[in-house]
């Protein structure tokens, strides 16, 4: 009973220390910049929702998570339609090469994309798609489709091949008994994938911000380059942090059994 | 339209061998599938593993030779050519 | 599961071959030729054979930032491992207790990662933030602009809040594979705790452990956005890691041949961890 309650304490503190920082930031954001650069204070004393007005109203903000939003969508859907039949195929067959093709998948989860943005530059510029939304999707499919495939690989090895079979022995074609039969068993699976393809997409920003210029800029590369003539407006960029950080709170909750799978491709 | 990859013809070679060497296994592996065995390497391996190991000490081997000492790449080549034969042959 | 030996499952792969191969291999080749050339503009470049990889290889500066880099990927690993199977072991076992717990955990893992940057760039100062004023309160002299230290424990500790929690996360779910059965059987021995934890956790968590280890070790080998909103690589050079040095290189010099032999160097160096890494996991899957 004792080991509990103090095990209990422990996480408690850990929390706590956790979410300091993201209720520092939220604090921040409710205050007016004269308040913030007055001094120290615990919670706003002059509580304000000034600062998300002004990125609500401005183009230049709001725009930054339209783009994001566009090419992270972009992102998922192509993500999604290329990983599910390739992930099929790891999950239930052998053929020629694939645990080198699936190391080599892995590779590209790892390497670091500053490695690939030199020729990114280059190749979406000479094929005409340099500050679109579809270069930065077609950029994050780097890491995103590697490890889509890892994470279905993983939920597919848990339904049984009978189905498989019981589906071509009632006569239906193998994109009939995928479409209709296999995807509506893995849903979740589904579900899961397209959550952490988004959110890795929502991260990245070093691949989004060389990519992009200005009719695609990112939401990310807007909260970095906010240094103006008077200096930086905390307050603002407090508040634009704060809403980047709400899409990922939203959903959390209806993948929590299969975080962990997630941040892990899907090995755990 | 693949102006900007300035390719040269060193690096087409190089991309050339790579991928005949790739087909070459890709053929034997087809006509005579190999299963995973024990060499004198500490883990079970494939063939294409062994390719792999091979290659991949092959570019270290080439980056030592570039970082301490001034001697002939073909000397690191060679070594590096020998080196994956063993592998290939016994690891 | 016993798979089928097909080679037509190939068609079903095709599409993620080509899509990777497009943003892998195409860069990739297009590194190759540009780590052997000096290039001024379209049309005009030298062949320069490996004279770039030698400089980059013998250059002083990358081979500090490159020891920087592992300074602290080793210093993450050392900290984040032990405490992450912690909290690990903190969190309660099921319930909604246990789903509150691991979704309050798993806040930091959501945050874009220039907002971690903004987030710590603000908590850390001195006037305005809670950590930096309160750190100066209890008499100590810290400034994460101007001190070497100061910016590296900085990175390092906002580096520890953003990711311990991906480690707990993966060990929680290790922990809750283990059957009740064992620890049953633990307490009918009258085992210690530790041993408990020896015996029965910490094998069990072989496999989880490879992964957490692989993720922290190869995110943080590329870790770049972080620091650069937080110190921007200073004071001096002191916190900019591999990453920063190559986009330094490559977009704000627009030195290309270099910039290309270093990414090709950087790329064997993550190939190699991968691998060994690749390797231990499908062992450890063999053994399950």
């Amino acid at each position: 009973m004792r080991q509990t309650r103090s095990k209990n304490i422990g996480i408690t503190i850990y929390i706590l220390l956790l979410l300091t920082p993201v209720y520092w930031l939220l604090n921040m954001s409710f205050k007016t910049s004269r308040e913030i650069l007055g001094g120290l204070t615990l919670w706003p004393q002059n509580f304000t929702f000034d600062n998300y007005t002004v990125i609500f109203t401005d183009p230049s903000w709001y725009n930054g998570y339209l783009n994001s939003m566009a090419y992270v969508s972009i992102n998922v859907v192509i993500t999604l339609l290329v990983a599910l039949p390739a992930a099929y195929a790891f999950s239930r067959y052998k053929f020629l090469g694939d645990k080198h093709l699936f190391f080599w998948l892995l590779s590209n989860r790892m390497a670091p994309p500053a490695v690939f943005l030199l020729p990114f530059f280059q190749l979406y510029s000479s094929i005409g798609l340099f500050d679109t939304h579809i270069a930065v999707a077609l950029a994050h499919c780097l890491f995103n489709v590697p490890l889509a495939v890892w994470i279905l690989e993983g939920f597919m090895k848990g339904v049984p091949r009978e189905y498989d079979e019981m589906a071509y022995i009632d006569g239906y074609s193998f994109p009939r008994f995928f479409i209709k039969v296999f995807l509506p068993m893995i849903r979740s699976g589904i579900g899961v994938t397209a959550f952490f393809a988004f959110m890795f997409s929502w991260v990245e920003l070093l691949l989004a911000r060389t990519l992009t210029s200005v009719d695609a800029q990112p939401i990310g590369a807007i909260m970095t380059r906010t240094i103006g003539a008077s200096g930086i407006d905390w307050g603002v960029l407090a508040a634009a942090g704060v809403l980047t950080i709400i899409p990922g709170l939203l959903v959390i909750w209806f993948v929590r059994n299969h975080v962990a799978k997630g941040f892990a491709l899907g090995r755990v | 339209m693949v102006a900007w990859m300035n390719w040269t013809p060193t690096v087409m070679v190089f991309f050339a061998v790579i991928v005949a060497i790739l087909t070459v296994m890709t053929v034997y592996e087809l006509v005579a599938p190999c299963t995973e065995r024990k060499g004198f390497l500490p883990i079970e391996t494939t063939r294409g593993d062994r390719l792999f190991i091979g290659l991949l000490s092959a570019a270290y081997i080439h980056l030592t030779f570039l970082a301490v000492s001034d001697i002939t790449l073909w000397a690191a080549l060679t070594i590096s050519v020998i080196w994956l034969l063993i592998l290939l042959r016994w690891g | 599961m016993n798979k089928i030996s097909d080679n037509r499952a190939w068609w079903l792969v095709l599409p993620v071959f080509l899509l990777v191969a497009f943003s892998a291999l195409i860069p990739l080749m297009t590194v190759v030729n540009y780590s052997v050339q000096d290039i001024f503009g379209p049309g005009q470049a030298y062949y320069v054979g490996t004279e770039w990889f030698k400089e980059v290889l013998t250059d002083q500066r990358l081979r500090d930032s490159l020891i920087r880099q592992f300074a602290f990927s080793g210093a993450v690993l050392a900290i984040q491992i032990p405490l992450g199977i912690g909290v690990a072991l903190m969190m309660p076992k099921s319930g909604v207790k246990g789903s509150l717990c691991l979704i309050l955990v798993a806040i930091p893992l959501l945050i874009p990662w220039n907002v971690v940057g903004t987030i710590w760039q603000i908590f850390a100062r001195g006037d305005i933030g809670l950590f930096g004023w309160a750190i100066n309160q209890m008499g100590m002299d810290y400034n994460y602009t101007g001190d070497t230290l100061d910016a590296w424990l900085t990175v390092l500790l906002m580096d520890v809040w953003h990711w311990t929690p991906l480690v707990a996360l993966l060990c929680y779910s290790g922990l809750r594979a283990i059957p009740e059965a064992f620890y049953q059987a633990a307490e009918i021995d009258r085992a210690s705790k530790w041993a408990v934890f020896r015996y029965i956790q910490l094998p069990r968590l072989k496999s989880v452990l490879i992964i957490a280890v692989l993720l922290r070790f190869m995110d943080s080998f590329m870790i770049y956005i972080e620091p650069f909103v937080l110190t921007g690589g200073g004071p001096g050079s002191s916190t900019t890691f591999l990453s920063q040095t190559l986009t330094t290189m490559a977009i704000g010099q627009f030195d290309l041949g270099r910039a290309a032999a270093f990414s090709l160097i950087y790329f064997l160096i993550v190939l190699l961890i991968s691998w060994l890494f690749f390797t231990a996991i499908t062992h450890a899957d063999k053994e399950k």
